[in-house]
């Protein structure tokens, strides 16, 4: 186990850096211009000064390696700095973004929380919402629980989130002014009444998440509950006389849940980045939108970053997947 | 022997039933899957025939400013069934344009991602040398922030390529092959398990101990035997690509303003949605009700191909 684990992490590096080339490639390749915001009187000169400020008068594969460099080595010394009070990272630039025009990890810093506190807990509610139901699904499979659980579940993960969204919106803060339509970010929760408020400014965006990703869960709950149902060692159970509660709760559900966890950390790294669409319709401003603006604005270095950090989060997320797969599983042998 | 009942005789001489008889028998049990088809087939027929009967253009702005202004922001009325937009276009005209277009790149999506898919499926689970460097290919496209590369491949080629084939083509290309390039992972891992366990039976060694060359072998052995696994990707597929089309749209990365398709209206109306909600419900709910019945659909197909359920 430990020697496939250290194997995954081995392959995880290769991939990583593969996949950083791949997306500053797609960002070289692509005609946008940095500059083409400002305005056409800029002097020819003055304007070379600029792209040389902006480091883009070296050569492709020269920015790449400073961006390597920058984020594998200047970042993480800055961190530490932070951390320590030391001034390891001081003479070293760090990756700026252009559009902000300044460090782009803390830009990304500020975004994180509004991302974590809405679609976190959107993906948290949608879990506690999508076992249950599985269970009891799959439990009485055909009864009209079961039906209009799968009707809904169906439904979940076919109405994409910018039109449930919006429906929301039309319903709930237009006509009957019961949540506000737009996620305010500068609120600071200090007293009960702002608390609140904040509570209910998540509701809407926090519940179309939670449909969509406890439609999705649901299934599969429902699917592996089926599947362990019919198993011999249910059988055997039953005739030892243990009682339904035990049979379903214990035995069954422990094992059904094997796949379904693994399902579920596969899911966290779209926490982070897949919220763009539901972000965007409730105007938070977290990571999801952080990453559309600068891609408006043509702000390479922020968009390569945050890729990248979606890309980290998604491979890590695989590797934990598998692995807590075979802790889980003790049928599963990787060696 | 000879004296069988006549009925025993006529069931006897009944030609053999033919395997995707038996799906469609087993697929027409399947009430949601039947339902979602006919819907599925009720709408494509409106996208497609609707235009030769209600032949408004959808792009018709009144060039008369007083006329327009009078035409704008209509509701639903016998003239005009579904109302009009903020231009005083007809919107049962626009639903019907913007469908088409949202359900060709469906559909060519879908094609194109099968294609890819099934191919390096079958290469890889075909021809062992190939299976290491396809398969962690298919991992690394797995693994990236898919999203994310959708939103930046469709914005950072949209200029030069609308510009060396035209807005509409060189739009539509780059959208589907955006949404194919990342979407066909999950075809081609499951058709190369199933090309895997197909390799080992008699019928494959049978045709290769008679000489076939390998190309005759996978075009006219294996192919057909996984038809069933990708028909239940192709269903998936389709809904998959409309809906990130119209996520495209409604990003305002997708076709350009006048160039309608069921996101693009959502995206233009969801300004104004406070004053004239119904034109964001109608364009919302047609996106829905397509991936709704596909949906369904991909169901259906999924147990009526399965013979563990087929017959039962």
């Amino acid at each position: 186990m430990l020697t496939y684990a250290l194997r995954r992490l081995l392959i995880a590096i290769p991939t990583l850096l593969f996949i950083s080339l791949v997306i500053f490639a797609l960002l070289e390749l692509a005609p946008g211009d940095p500059l083409a915001s400002q305005p056409l009187t800029i002097p020819p000169d003055v304007r070379e000064k600029m792209r040389a400020a902006l480091g883009l008068d070296q050569p492709a594969w020269w920015r790449y390696l400073l961006w390597l460099k920058q984020f594998f080595w200047t970042e993480p010394l800055h961190v530490l700095d932070g951390l320590l009070g030391t001034s390891l990272s001081d003479p070293t630039q760090r990756i700026i973004s252009w559009q902000f025009r300044s460090p782009a990890m803390d830009v990304i810093w500020a975004r994180l929380p509004q991302t974590l506190w809405v679609v976190g807990l959107a993906y948290i509610v949608g879990v506690l919402i999508a076992v249950p139901i599985g269970i009891v699904s799959a439990y009485r499979q055909y009864s009209w629980f079961d039906q209009i659980g799968t009707f809904v579940s169906m439904i979940g993960f076919s109405v994409p989130t910018f039109f449930t969204g919006v429906v929301l919106i039309i319903v709930f803060a237009v006509n009957l002014h019961w949540f506000p339509s737009v996620y305010d970010t500068t609120l600071r929760v200090t007293d009960a009444a702002s608390f609140w408020k904040q509570v209910k400014q998540m509701v809407m965006p926090v519940f179309v998440l939670a449909l969509y990703n406890a439609s999705q869960i649901s299934r599969f709950m429902r699917a592996s509950m089926l599947d362990n149902l019919g198993q011999d060692y249910v059988r055997t159970a039953r005739a030892k006389g243990m009682s339904e509660k035990v049979v379903v709760l214990k035995h069954v559900l422990r094992n059904s849940l094997i796949p379904v966890v693994t399902v579920i950390a596969l899911g966290i790294p779209t926490i982070f980045g897949g919220a763009i669409i539901t972000e965007q319709v409730f105007k938070v401003n977290g990571l999801g939108q952080l990453l559309i603006t600068a891609i408006y604005a043509n702000d390479l270095p922020m968009v390569q970053t945050l890729t990248f950090i979606f890309a980290i989060l998604t491979v890590a997320f695989n590797l934990l997947a598998d692995i807590l797969y075979g802790v889980l599983d003790p049928r599963i042998r990787y060696d | 022997m000879t004296d069988l009942p006549v009925t025993d005789v006529k069931a006897a001489l009944k030609p053999p039933r033919n395997q995707w008889l038996d799906v469609w028998d087993q697929f027409r049990t399947h009430k949601g899957a039947l339902v979602g088809l006919v819907i599925f087939i009720a709408i494509v027929a409106a996208v497609v025939i609707g235009p030769f009967l209600w032949r408004i253009d959808p792009t018709y702005v009144d060039p008369n400013p007083v006329n327009m202004l009078k035409l704008r922001n209509q509701g639903p009325s016998l003239a005009r069934p579904f109302g009009t937009d903020q231009l005083g276009r007809d919107m049962l005209a626009r639903m019907m344009a913007g469908g088409k277009v949202s359900i060709a790149v469906g559909l060519t999506a879908m094609a194109l991602s099968l294609f890819l898919g099934t191919l390096i499926g079958v290469l890889a689970g075909f021809f062992r040398r190939l299976d290491g460097p396809l398969m962690s290919l298919t991992d690394l496209f797995l693994s990236l922030p898919l999203l994310p590369l959708l939103l930046l491949m469709v914005t950072l080629f949209r200029d030069s390529l609308s510009q060396a084939l035209g807005v509409e083509t060189g739009i539509f290309l780059l959208i589907v092959t955006a949404i194919a390039v990342t979407s066909w992972m999950h075809t081609a891992r499951i058709v190369r398990g199933e090309v895997l366990a197909l390799k080992e039976r008699e019928f494959v060694l049978a045709a290769r101990s008679i000489g076939t060359p390998s190309r005759r072998l996978v075009l006219r052995h294996v192919l057909p035997n996984v038809m069933s696994p990708i028909m239940v990707s192709a269903t998936l597929g389709i809904a998959n690509a409309i809906i990130t089309e119209s996520a495209l749209s409604f990003l305002g990365l997708g076709f350009p303003p006048d160039f309608p398709t069921w996101g693009r209206i959502l995206f233009d109306a969801v300004d104004q949605m406070q004053l004239y909600p119904l034109r964001v419900i109608l364009p919302g709910v047609a996106i829905s009700l397509v991936v709704l019945s596909v949906n369904y659909i991909g169901d259906g197909l999924r147990d009526a191909l399965d013979p563990r359920i087929r017959g039962r």
